[in-house]
């Protein structure tokens, strides 16, 4: 078995933080992990993209498009952009956020207006959650990312609860631990398609 | 113990592991996290140089010295460095001396896609190709081994790929550093041609050894056995890893360490395979070998794309044209067109965009070198014309006015630049009677990279006060005399200087002076907002490219509290009053 996670969304939103949880908690797991970050761009409003693989037979840090079991997005756009490297069968989590490029600011593209009916046309198997507005609900706006990471955690069957906790407290900086168990677990309870 | 480590943070273990005593580097994606890595490691001294040229210099008279050290750049880097690595080839090297090169296949942030193994072949020095992050730190080790063994320096070779990409690394403790002490030894280390000469024939012995050593180096070169004998892959970097998941059954011969060409491996490799492939990032040049070698082999000739990235889907690819079913890759979900483009941009609050901004109201050609600044380039600002390569803003600038360019000429480079190559050509415009206009965007940092230190920040790479050199005195020592700090927020004043220097008839040097919003982390003043009562939905504020600034779905502008930096440029652009600071709660200054 071999499990390819391809996250998704724009520079400042989390992704490579929610890259590091899954591939931690994939240690601890037992399996051999690998990740690639693309993020030349990160910090100047450009798309980022990272990737985790693990299990017997894997070896590279990239999958090839078509061969990705879940894919988390952070913005519409992007889940849209990658949905193409998705498996048949594979899940979608996607945030409810639209993060209005530049490109569409200066008139030279337009944002689609139907977005959201896009999501749902696009992807079979689609969690779809308003990660930004439930880490309001918890008090702190930044616990987007790992509310969504909850949410796909529940693709990941073969890393047990126990695991992701402790991937999860391997990447969270002191004093934040109970905050960020708290959003993940419930990004995972959210997570109805499974 | 073992650590999910990236390519880099692996590189700099390797080389904690392995003893190294000196660090230097320029930053550059993708190698710069190599040194902010190292330095985290107590007892290894590490600097960013003012350019690779420099680095390999210092790294070179370390080495000269008995130290273990390395040297850290990318691709481009390695031009500026070259010089020195030439000669050092023959002078060679006393404690180990790594060059580490990270290469940047499909240009992900790079000008060029040259291959550093040209490098290694013109300076007759071997080269290490890990496919992934255990590579690289034991091929560090190994390169360190390999230096001493041979006296002379080894190219690391990394990718972007390799560099970026996390793998579960076994580590080990570091071994004792090497002990300095410099021994006298003209003949060797002063390369004078009476010398150089008989040093340039050892080189020739030098390669004929390595190349046997290669052959026998399991631990670098080595064969992954496939299932089937029909196709044999040779291949190195993380190629090797891909062509492993698509093509299991194949035999790969895997060449961590690719030049001097281990023939021997080669020969008896393709003897045992009916047909040899050669899948190789960058440029033809193990196939070449192999087909120099009397051995007929598939490559870039025929199924490997000549350009950019190997990535997994281009793998699977060859793999079709190989078999001849040319099956596509299936894609249950269709790829979308249509959608946004989202390049990067200035950020708010970036003091570039004023700059820049200001720029687009002279009709003045712009030359540019390298950095966040290089996005001007782009609408709605397109205020770059030309741009070649690091340091090279004012030389451009220069040229362009020596040629008799009717047009007045403004030359543009960074801070960190500036120091890196951009003095000489200061010094050229002074000397030789420019008229150039000259420009620092100054924003205190080596911004693109992630916010290196360099010797105008004050600061060294390990957080330590330092002098600060400081451009104006710089300029007006080369004998520059017109010199002007600038603070690009304030438009009138900028507008006046640049008026002023564009229309005078000798050269002049702009400081455009203002931190990078990203580094300080905090707002520059008080957001703005737009009074839709007063604006008049003219788009000049648009006209910025500024991500805070968004058109609401009746089709006029607004600000964006959450990005609004309070940088104040879109309320000087506004000809209507429509643009004013506005107190949001909790985001004062």
């Amino acid at each position: 078995m071999i499990k390819s996670i391809l996250l998704t969304g724009v520079g400042g939103q989390g992704i490579l933080f929610a890259a590091g949880i899954i591939a931690s908690a994939a240690e601890a797991a037992g399996f051999n992990v690998t990740t690639n970050e693309i993020h030349g761009m990160a910090q100047r409003g450009g798309s980022v993209t990272a990737q985790v693989r693990y299990g017997e037979g894997s070896f590279a840090p990239l999958a090839v498009s078509g061969g990705i079991d879940v894919i988390a997005a952070m913005e519409h756009i992007e889940a849209i952009r990658y949905a193409h490297w998705l498996k048949p069968g594979g899940l979608a989590v996607v945030a409810k956020l639209s993060v209005i490029p530049v490109t569409v600011t200066n008139g030279a593209c337009t944002y689609p207006a139907d977005v959201e009916e896009r999501l749902h046309a696009v992807f079979p198997r689609l969690v779809y959650l308003d990660c930004a507005a439930l880490a309001l609900e918890l008090g702190n706006a930044r616990l987007a990312n790992t509310i969504l990471t909850g949410a796909l955690s529940k693709g990941l069957p073969e890393i047990s609860e126990d695991h992701w906790r402790s991937g999860l407290l391997a990447r969270v900086k002191k004093g934040f631990e109970e905050a960020n168990l708290t959003a993940f677990w419930k990004g995972r309870m959210l997570c109805s398609d499974i | 113990m073992r650590l999910l480590l990236t390519g880099n943070e692996a590189i700099a273990r390797g080389a904690w592991e392995g003893g190294v005593t000196a660090a230097f580097g320029y930053p550059g994606t993708p190698s710069t996290e190599i040194l902010e890595n190292l330095v985290k490691y107590d007892g290894v001294y590490c600097e960013w140089s003012p350019n690779e040229k420099v680095a390999l210099e210092a790294a070179a008279g370390a080495s000269i010295a008995g130290a273990r050290c390395i040297v850290t750049m990318k691709l481009v880097g390695l031009n500026v460095a070259a010089d020195p690595l030439m000669t050092l080839s023959y002078v060679g090297v006393r404690g180990g001396l790594v060059v580490v090169v990270a290469d940047d296949p499909g240009q992900h942030s790079s000008q060029t896609e040259q291959d550093t193994r040209h490098y290694a072949r013109l300076a007759k020095v071997p080269i290490l190709d890990p496919a992934d992050a255990v590579d690289a730190r034991a091929f560090m080790l190994e390169a360190f081994e390999l230096s001493e063994k041979y006296g002379c320096p080894v190219i690391l070779r990394t990718t972007t790929c390799v560099g970026h990409s996390r793998a579960l690394v076994e580590c080990g403790e570091p071994r004792p550093k090497n002990v300095t002490e410099f021994k006298k030894e003209p003949s060797r280390f002063v390369p004078l041609p009476l010398w150089g000469r008989k040093l340039r024939v050892k080189v020739e012995e030098r390669m004929d050894a390595q190349s046997a050593d290669a052959s026998s180096h399991a631990s670098l070169n080595h064969v992954i056995p496939g299932a089937a004998a029909d196709l044999g892959i040779i291949t190195c970097g993380i190629t090797a890893l891909y062509c492993r998941e698509l093509m299991p059954e194949a035999p790969v011969l895997k060449l961590g360490w690719p030049w001097p060409f281990p023939d021997s491996m080669i020969r008896e490799f393709a003897a045992s395979v009916k047909r040899v492939v050669v899948i190789e990032e960058g440029d033809p040049i193990l196939e070449e070998h192999v087909r120099s070698l009397g051995i007929a082999c598939s490559g870039k000739s025929d199924v490997v794309p000549r350009c950019g990235e190997l990535t997994p889907d281009r793998i699977f690819e060859i793999r079709e044209r190989l078999r001849g079913t040319n099956n596509e890759l299936p894609k249950p979900f269709p790829q979308a067109d249509g959608l946004p483009m989202r390049p990067p941009v200035f950020c708010p609050g970036c003091p570039h965009r004023a700059l820049f901004y200001a720029l687009t109201k002279f009709d003045v050609i712009v030359t540019g070198d390298i950095g966040c600044y290089s996005l001007a380039v782009f609408p709605p600002l397109e205020r770059t014309d030309v741009l070649i390569c690091m340091g090279g803003g004012f030389t451009l600038a220069h040229g362009l006015d020596k040629a008799g360019e009717k047009k007045k000429v403004v030359g543009v480079l960074g801070d960190s630049t500036f120091f890196h190559s951009g003095i000489t050509g200061l010094l050229d415009v002074v000397y030789n009677k420019g008229t150039s206009t000259l420009i620092v965007v100054d924003n205190s940092s080596t911004a693109m990279t992630g916010h290196q230190d360099h010797p105008g920040t004050g600061r060294t790479i390990s957080g330590e006060p330092a002098p600060a050199a400081s451009i104006e005195a710089i300029a007006r020592a080369c004998g520059m005399k017109r010199v002007t700090v600038c603070d690009p927020f304030d438009q009138e004043k900028l507008h006046k200087v640049l008026a002023e220097e564009i229309a005078a008839d000798e050269p002049s040097l702009i400081i455009s002076k203002a931190p990078c919003p990203l580094q300080i982390r905090r707002r520059l003043g008080t957001v703005r907002a737009i009074d839709a009562a007063k604006c008049r939905n003219c788009k000049a504020c648009l006209k910025c490219g500024c991500p805070a600034i968004v058109v609401t779905a009746d089709g006029k502008p607004a600000i964006d509290p959450q990005l609004c930096s309070g940088c104040r440029l879109c309320e000087s652009v506004c000809k209507f009053g429509a643009i004013a600071p506005v107190a949001v709660p909790g985001q004062e200054g």
